[in-house]
């Protein structure tokens, strides 16, 4: 929270300057006045797209939020995807949305982050169609549960599978080779 | 006698009760209709219509379809498990195996990509050849879709003749990449090599006679009485529910949306060129093989003032920590053997960061999203396949209708295997 506040002045100066970050700051305000300032932490725009974490509790609101917002309309899921960071204590899985706004050209990044012994997100399946095999597809690759899907089954591997190999504990390749070696390699 | 009249009557009210009831919901289980059978089929993996390997297993009164589920996953191949462990130009191999029909523009994202998180400025020249080389790209899948269609149809011809010119346009990738399918093109910074006096001839000559035969496979299939009988008004899907099942690319512009990234969002110098969006009204079939028609003559315009202005200049921009040297240079000068040796061997040293990069693909917005730690390799890297996300409308869009119905729907909306399943 106190690199927020640092940079506040530093995102300002750049709103001065550069029209995409001017873009940014007027949609997190619009986004804070809709959902309030505490909705939102490690407020960022890496590359010009504003990202914002926010919590499980409450992505499912915001997303429809912004998708019934007439002045916004972020109505366009774009993608969405499961991350997996093993050293965040607490923090290890992820999901991150691409949500875009077809008629004002807005795209916004939004992350939720929670434990690994409780891998529990929000469906957005009652929101959008497009939800469905991407909430599956996280299922599959790292063990998102998302209560209230119609169908969460594995979808690209097969059925039987007992772990979620995206994971990074999971080595790419099989560890009993001893003819390929990490020394140079990506093996 | 009475009796007969007696059962004619009653066969009159069945019949008109069945009427009534196929008027309202023609999915309803008829009345008192012993001898309905619900059939269960597999359409796939291996059926040739699928073009490719993915399953549906369909369930069927008659030949309508009632429901469908679908499966996919037959050719996952982990790229994005795979990715987390290799350097950025090792990665380009796997892009080039996701949508097979236009590899270079899955390349070029790619190394667009990289370039937006490595902040490498690309020369007007390097901008101009890779938006030639994308749009031969989205000329040769539209011309795969659309052919297929016509064999979907039963009308193989066609099909010969756009492969004919798939074959040359394939040619003017081995000029420039030395590969024809999958062209592993382009690099961090540029290109590869300069378009050749060899390649530039052979464009042109394609250009030149490209365009008659693409007329004559109009005047076959637009007003082709048994094409549009088969097509138009099949597997449609209303703007808003394409919209909620994020449809992009030539799907959803047949919808009626004008949705397309090298318009909202340029890359490429794509703002320097005068092109249209052609939008279709009703999402059926025939729209979007219309879609994709006026495309290819689109995609020709751009291409036609892409050559007329190709700038003079340097090919590649001057980043020798990211830009793989050629490999004369590399035996020549001690400089490029040493950033050879250290961008093969992943020293390039990417800023923490993350980035979302998308094109205009053969299908729809193709995004790269790349989580960099500063390593070597990306920490996450998430392609956005627009096919595996509007795959999932094919049930929505076939139920009610009839099997021949499903394989044309399935044909025009050009889903690749190796896109689907990454």
């Amino acid at each position: 929270m106190a690199d927020q506040n640092e940079s506040i002045p530093a995102q300002e100066q750049a709103a001065a300057q550069d029209p995409a970050a001017q873009q940014n700051a007027q949609l997190l305000a619009l986004l804070h006045r809709l959902f309030g300032e505490a909705a939102f932490t490690d407020v960022e725009q890496p590359y010009g797209l504003l990202t914002a974490t926010t919590t499980r509790e409450q992505i499912h609101g915001i997303i429809e939020g912004l998708q019934k917002d007439e002045e916004l309309q972020l109505n366009f899921l774009t993608t969405m995807c499961g991350m997996h960071f093993p050293e965040k204590k607490d923090q290890e899985l992820g999901m991150v949305y691409h949500l875009h706004s077809l008629t004002r050209n807005i795209r916004l990044r939004l992350k939720i982050f929670f434990p690994i012994a409780d891998p529990v997100a929000p469906t957005l399946t009652d929101l959008y169609s497009a939800a469905n095999w991407m909430e599956r597809e996280a299922f599959d690759f790292y063990g998102i549960i998302f209560p209230g899907h119609p169908n969460l089954i594995r979808i690209l591997n097969v059925e039987d599978m007992d772990y979620h190999p995206m994971r990074k504990e999971y080595a790419l390749e099989d560890g009993t080779r001893e003819d390929k070696t990490d020394l140079f390699f990506g093996r | 006698m009475a009796v007969n009249d007696t059962l004619e009557g009653t066969h009159k009210i069945i019949e008109s009760a069945r009427e009534q009831e196929s008027r309202i919901n023609p999915l309803a289980p008829t009345v008192n209709d012993f001898n309905q059978e619900l059939t269960t089929l597999n359409l796939g993996p291996t059926h040739p219509a699928t073009h490719g390997i993915f399953q549906n297993i369909l369930q069927m009164d008659g030949e309508r379809i009632i429901s469908g589920v679908p499966t996919i996953g037959y050719i996952h191949r982990a790229f994005e498990k795979i990715a987390e462990r290799r350097p950025f130009y090792q990665i380009t191999p796997l892009t080039d195996r996701m949508n097979y029909c236009s590899s270079p523009i899955n390349n070029m994202g790619w190394h667009m990509t990289v370039e937006k998180l490595l902040g490498v400025e690309v020369p007007k020249r390097a901008q101009y050849i890779r938006v030639i080389l994308m749009e031969l790209a989205r000329i040769t899948d539209h011309l795969i879709c659309n052919g297929i269609l016509g064999v979907d149809t039963g009308a193989f011809t066609g099909f010969l003749y756009l492969m004919d010119e798939r074959e040359k346009v394939y040619e003017i990738y081995e000029e420039v990449s030395g590969a024809r399918l999958t062209t592993n093109m382009g690099r961090v910074g540029g290109m590869e090599r300069d378009f050749s006096d060899v390649a530039i001839a052979k464009l042109r000559a394609w250009l030149k006679t490209f365009p008659a035969v693409m007329r004559e496979f109009e005047a076959m299939f637009n007003r082709n009485r048994i094409f549009m009988d088969r097509i138009v008004d099949v597997g449609a899907i209303s703007a808003e529910r394409a919209l909620n099942y994020g449809f992009t690319g030539p799907n959803l512009r047949a919808a009626g949306v004008d949705y397309d990234v090298r318009v909202m969002n340029p890359y490429s110098s794509y703002q320097d060129f005068d092109f249209e969006i052609p939008v279709g009204t009703k999402g059926d079939t025939y729209d979007r093989f219309m879609v994709r028609n006026e495309e290819i003559w689109q995609s020709l315009r751009i291409i036609e003032q892409a050559l007329e202005n190709l700038p003079q200049g340097p090919y590649h921009a001057d980043a020798p920590h990211f830009y793989l040297p050629p490999k004369q240079a590399v035996y020549q000068n001690m400089e490029a053997l040493i950033y050879h040796f250290k961008i093969v061997m992943g020293e390039i040293d990417a800023p923490v960061g993350e980035v979302y990069h998308s094109v205009e693909g053969g299908n729809g917005e193709l995004g790269f999203y790349l989580v960099s730690d500063g390593g070597r390799t990306p920490y996450r890297l998430h392609f956005r396949r627009p096919c595996f996300i509007y795959y999932q409308a094919y049930t929505e869009m076939v139920v009610g209708q009839t099997l021949s119905d499903a394989i044309v729907t399935l044909s025009s909306m050009n889903v690749i295997a190796g896109e689907l399943d990454a």
